[in-house]
């Protein structure tokens, strides 16, 4: 393959956000509400996209009036490209809200883009879904497991999903998990009795046993104690020089960023602001920090105005 | 070294298959609620029956017609519910991103949903029954058997297409999707004929059993497991039972397809939607 893994070319997603609206409550009102969204499933058939036009109402009155409650259009990714090539690490940084995930979701097939395309080995992710599918996995911030069943039951699931043979999958499940420093008595409990960064562990083996050629890492280190973070980020390079696998991360931590990435894209508000390798994105900013090094927060302050921690406390419009 | 199964069906049905292993290794996990779901079906069970016990005489043909109504529609609804439902719980417990992202047909998935249903639902219709039958001296000498397991696999067709039609309501909406399935399912009830005869509902309701699968489901049973009708007589009632599957489940697939699209489009496979 010669062209990029990962090619993204214009890609935006908006949404629509219900505001203040009061809930309404009883059957007439549950009736009504599945009907009408019954009817936007099909006229989003029949036409474009009904959920995601611009039609909304707008907010707030030039004269300082109240505010119109009702829904408002929230561009999550606005008109994005990017390519990734084969075998790089590729950061996408930016605080919660700014369609990193939303990003990650895309590419996963999750989400379909309201415009421009997202390629994947040359496949095009609406057109060619299944394709894609096996070409790729996501690790998500979230543990997405049945939790009252044991990480070994989760696996061999994940395994026969994505036409894998369960008794070698568990095999090559354990040795993941052994280098993740998981001991496999652990691996035959229920979930639930694991910590966050044990979870996290299962999470990352599940997804490696495909041996994706596109690994999706969303914020895989959230919520980790430091150990958990540093064999997690080990894994990732060991992952990526024995393997060749292209993995794209999303992250709100830096210093994570600079130590994994081949190259990093600085999102805020749904736009790359900034994409070049985390030296180079430190070169874009002029006045150096006093009495410290320069880091990749210092970069983001600079590029967009914001100090990351603030924009941690925005409720996110979607993600 | 990734070892696959290869592509194609044996594929596609290990992924099935691995959805009612899943499924099964969570009701082992759950085992003590399934326990007590199970007792409270049996009780209401029986309670039900006993209502005709009061009645001298006619007590036997009474009791196995509410029994019959009672365990059908036990086993009819575990299917709709496992299968509108199934959207739901995956969200509940947080891996309807996972799953969908799987690269396995839309159909794979839902046949593994409804392979678990009719596997589970047999297995409790069973347990049931067992316990049923200690309470009460259910005289089957007459029933046509075979006749009543054929009406019960032509029914079972009919109620997964509903259920997959529903189980696109909670990629709708999350919380409103889930509660609109249990309306469905009571107005199935209601209008089927379950524990009385659709004569006896009030003169606007009585139109609307026709649209219900389970009215033509209950007629056919109870004529063969109580009337012991042969085969060759109920074969109206199965023919349409089978038509409603062949229909249903198709469209029942179509609207899931323009669903999970919806959702992909605005965004609602997410955990919470």
């Amino acid at each position: 393959m010669t062209g990029p893994a990962i090619s993204c070319h214009k890609v935006s997603k908006q949404f629509i956000v219900k505001n203040g609206a009061k809930k309404r409550v009883g059957a007439m009102a549950l009736l009504r509400s599945v009907v009408s969204r019954l009817g936007l499933m099909v006229g989003g058939l029949l036409a474009a996209d009904a959920d995601s036009s611009g039609s909304a109402t707008s907010q707030g009155g030039a004269d300082g009036s109240q505010p119109q409650k009702g829904p408002k259009v929230v561009k999550t990714v606005d008109d994005v490209s990017f390519q990734v090539q084969a075998g790089e690490i590729f950061g996408i940084l930016g605080p919660n809200g700014s369609g990193k995930s939303t990003l990650i979701r895309m590419m996963a097939t999750l989400l379909l883009p309201d415009a421009g395309t997202i390629k994947v080995l040359d496949r095009d992710t609406v057109t060619e879904t299944k394709e894609v599918r096996r070409l790729i996995n996501r690790v998500s911030v979230e543990a997405s497991f049945f939790m009252k069943l044991s990480a070994m039951e989760n696996l061999r699931y994940a395994a026969r999903l994505y036409g894998l043979e369960p008794k070698s999958a568990s095999r090559r499940a354990v040795e993941i998990l052994a280098r993740l420093g998981l001991e496999e008595d652990k691996i035959y409990g229920p979930l639930e009795d694991l910590s966050r960064g044990m979870q996290q562990k299962v999470s990352i083996a599940r997804a490696l046993l495909t041996e994706p050629a596109v690994l999706l890492l969303d914020e895989p280190t959230t919520g980790l104690d430091p150990k958990s973070k540093k064999d997690v980020q080990d894994f990732v390079l060991e992952v990526r020089e024995q393997r060749g696998t292209t993995i794209i991360l999303t992250s709100h931590d830096m210093a994570e960023a600079e130590r994994l990435c081949h190259r990093v894209a600085i999102i805020d508000s749904g736009q790359f602001v900034a994409l070049d390798t985390p030296e180079g994105l430190k070169g874009m900013v002029t006045e150096e920090p006093v009495g410290r090094e320069m880091t990749l927060e210092d970069v983001f302050f600079s590029l967009t105005g914001k100090k990351l921690k603030d924009n941690e406390n925005t409720k996110a419009a979607a993600s | 070294m990734r070892t696959d199964r290869g592509h194609g069906f044996g594929r596609e049905f290990s992924a099935s298959y691995g959805l009612v292993e899943r499924n099964f290794s969570l009701v082992r996990r759950y085992l003590s609620w399934e326990v007590v779901f199970l007792f409270y079906t049996i009780v209401n069970t029986v309670t039900i029956g006993l209502i005709a016990v009061e009645r001298p005489g006619e007590a036997n043909q009474r009791v196995l017609y509410l029994i019959v109504g009672a365990l059908l529609w036990g086993f009819l609804s575990v299917l709709f519910m496992e299968v509108s439902n199934s959207i739901s719980w995956e969200r509940w417990e947080g891996t309807i991103e996972y799953t969908f992202m799987a690269p396995i047909h839309r159909l794979t998935y839902l046949g593994g949903v409804c392979l678990f249903a009719i596997a589970y639902g047999v297995v409790r219709t069973v347990l049931i029954l067992g316990a049923v039958s200690v309470f009460f001296d259910i005289d089957l000498g007459g029933a046509n058997l075979l006749g009543g397991l054929v009406v019960l696999v032509a029914s079972s067709l009919s109620f997964i297409g509903l259920g997959l039609m529903a189980a696109v309501l909670p990629l709708l909406s999350t919380e409103k999707g889930a509660q609109a399935t249990n309306i469905l399912q009571g107005f199935i009830l209601l209008i089927s004929g379950v524990y009385y005869d659709v004569s006896v509902l009030p003169g606007w309701l009585q139109p609307l059993s026709v649209f219900s699968p389970a009215t033509y489901t209950l007629r056919a049973a109870r004529a063969a497991l109580l009337g012991g009708a042969p085969t060759s007589q109920l074969l109206p009632e199965i023919g349409l039972l089978l038509l409603c599957g062949v229909l249903l489940i198709p469209i029942g697939l179509f609207i899931f397809n323009l669903g999970e699209g919806y959702a992909l489009r605005t965004g609602k496979l997410k955990r919470s939607g």
